[in-house]
């Protein structure tokens, strides 16, 4: 009994340290103040100056528009990689998983300063909304590859050699077998991948350049005055919608993402 | 003329070679089995016919074309598959469905030969389940029944019973000879256990190390094994160390150390003066209360040492004068009964003299 009350105050503690910084954010979207600092009352009215700022909403446009080319890019590459490492455990292939995952493991700011200097010094290219999509691409195609993998591990082999031998074509096996097999997993890459470019701050201060903004971008620009309201509205959307995304996530690909790994 | 024909094959993993110079002729129509230990290279030579390997030596021809460079999708052989590998994702009429849109075929023979093969299994009322909710028995049934449905040149069957339990096993086999004669498609069934290979096969090849030790009908594999390997992989069998002392048309007479001479059956090519095994099985070795066994030609006194009940059969180990135990075996008639020796008995031991087989080293 007693190391079970132990352990609630323990689990307590975490969660409240892990969640009541963002609670306050989310509480603080509806205060009816300008300061953060004490509740005066309920108003929506931050989220509806959301709506009335441009350079916010351009933000919001890019940040999505590129966590969806990147995560979609990212999906295809890191599912073909994810199937590579599972059926070529030897040979070339033995280096993939190394090599894909470096950049999960690698700390962002190195990523970051990396991915600068070979866009600028190497490649001579002009910052933008291309060389933060091929930054995105690079750190989210881990993750999808991880998670096709461990779909892929958890199946019988034979069955994708029972396919050939009845008579399906490797392109018909792969669309048939394949394919629907590890479609939650794809997905569930997906929507990690998504998450992460969505949310990605340090890689994409370092590649962005001048000309194109980000949400979180916008978001550190506008902390720099002080931290407004408005800030909070958005990053209630934001972690909404990233919530929303995770659960989605962990719901296609309960054995990567919940429990291990 | 054969439907399969395997010329010279060699197959070889780094050093070692998984299948040895093997040739092998299938006749279309046969239910034949490759047995031999784990690792004989059976499931190798399988995986050849299959597609999934090319020989590096030598070639393999269906129905007179080389098969060398054919994907297996593009080849008229199917799979049983040991661990079944049905589709997870698909209902049982989606699986056994699958061959047939793969190779095109139109909705209605699709429907209908399902419609068939469905029944010919015993599974129309199982059509819309899926794999997860079937026993093992009804897994295999539609491994089966995908393997058959488009009636393929050649069924080739991976260890197929080898996840059941034994009863289920039972029933199986008694089902998979009634469907081969059924469909009258030619079977290649892999297997390690000596027992199914005699109960399902027309023949059997005994492969052993890469090689193959022995092709032949099952009672001549099991009767007239041509080496120790094969008579000791199949069944159980007495092995007494011999030389041959006279070698006639009629028969041939072995020295057996510490016995004397016996007398067996003829073997062509054997000389007076080479020495071998002479190999007699348990059921073919008569034990009976002293006297009853002198009519014999080969026959001797021994002591029982110890027994073992098997419900159906009692066997006895017995040993003779000079020290040599031979198994025997009686079916036990009485009922409630474990045995009519006691140890410690003396019995009279023989067997005919046209009973067991000279074997060479």
């Amino acid at each position: 009994m007693r190391r079970n009350v132990w352990l609630w105050a323990a689990s307590l503690a975490v969660y409240a340290f892990l969640y009541v910084p963002l609670a306050v954010v989310v509480l603080f979207s509806f205060n009816d103040s300008l300061l953060n600092a004490q509740w005066v009352g309920f108003t929506t009215r931050w989220y509806s100056k959301l709506i009335d700022n441009d350079e916010m909403l351009r933000a919001a446009a890019n940040s999505l528009f590129i966590a969806l080319v990147a995560s979609s890019v990212a999906t295809v590459l890191g599912t073909m990689a994810g199937i590579a490492m599972q059926r070529w455990p030897h040979g070339l292939t033995r280096f993939l998983p190394f090599l894909v995952l470096t950049p999960v493991a690698m700390p962002e700011i190195l990523l970051g300063v990396s991915l600068l200097l070979f866009f600028r010094q190497v490649l001579d290219l002009t910052l933008g909304l291309f060389s933060i999509l091929v930054a995105h691409i690079t750190f989210s195609l881990g993750f999808v590859a991880i998670i096709v993998r461990a779909r892929l591990a958890g199946m019988d082999e034979s069955i994708f050699e029972a396919a050939r031998d009845l008579g399906a074509s490797p392109w018909r096996t792969f669309r048939h077998v394949t394919f629907p097999l590890i479609l939650p997993g794809i997905l569930a890459g997906f929507l990690m991948s998504f998450t992460l470019s969505i949310d990605d701050f340090v890689i994409t201060f370092f590649v962005a350049g001048v000309g194109v903004t980000t949400l979180p971008l916008q978001i550190y620009s506008m902390i720099k005055v002080a931290v407004s309201p408005e800030v909070n509205a958005v990053s209630t959307l934001l972690m909404a919608l990233t919530l929303t995304l995770i659960a989605l996530a962990s719901r296609l690909a309960p054995d990567t993402l919940k429990g291990r790994g | 003329m054969a439907i399969l024909e395997i010329r010279n094959v060699t197959r070889r993993f780094g050093n070692l070679k998984a299948v040895d110079d093997v040739s092998l002729s299938i006749e279309a129509g046969e239910f034949f089995t490759l047995l031999g230990p784990s690792g004989c290279g059976k499931t190798t030579l399988l995986r050849m016919i299959a597609g999934f390997d090319e020989p590096d030596q030598g070639a393999l021809f269906l129905e007179g074309r080389p098969l060398a460079g054919i994907p297996p999708e593009k080849r008229p052989v199917h799979t049983v598959f040991q661990s079944y590998a049905l589709f997870p994702h698909m209902s049982v009429a989606q699986n056994i469905a699958f061959p047939l849109r793969m190779a095109g075929k139109d909705e209605d023979e699709i429907r209908r030969r399902l419609k068939e093969t469905l029944e010919l299994v015993h599974l129309s009322d199982k059509a819309q389940h899926f794999p997860h909710e079937l026993s093992g028995g009804q897994k295999q049934r539609v491994a089966l029944a995908r393997g058959l449905i488009n009636k393929p040149r050649l069924l080739l069957l991976d260890e197929p019973l080898g996840a059941l339990d034994a009863k289920l096993r039972e029933q199986m086999e008694g089902e998979l000879i009634a469907l081969q004669r059924e469909v009258g498609i030619t079977f290649v069934f892999v297997t390690h256990s000596q027992q199914e290979a005699l109960a399902l096969s027309h023949r059997i090849a005994v492969m052993n190390e890469g090689r193959i030790e022995q092709v032949d009908r099952p009672e001549q594999i099991y009767g007239y094994p041509k080496n120790r390997f094969v008579a000791d992989f199949i069944g159980t069998i007495n092995l007494l160390p011999v030389e041959v002392c006279e070698a006639t048309h009629g028969h041939l007479r072995l020295a057996v150390a510490g016995l004397g001479e016996i007398i067996a059956p003829a073997l062509a090519g054997v000389k007076a003066g080479e020495r071998g095994m002479f190999a007699l099985r348990p059921e073919q070795v008569r034990v009976s209360a002293r006297h009853e066994a002198q009519e014999l030609h080969n026959h001797y006194h021994g002591k029982v040492r110890d027994y073992l009940y098997l419900g159906d059969v009692t066997v006895y180990k017995v040993e003779l004068d000079n020290g040599v135990l031979l198994e025997a075996l009686l079916a036990n008639s009485a009922p409630g009964r474990a045995k009519f020796f006691e140890i410690g008995d003396t019995l009279g031991v023989g067997w005919r003299h046209d009973s067991g087989v000279y074997l060479r080293d």
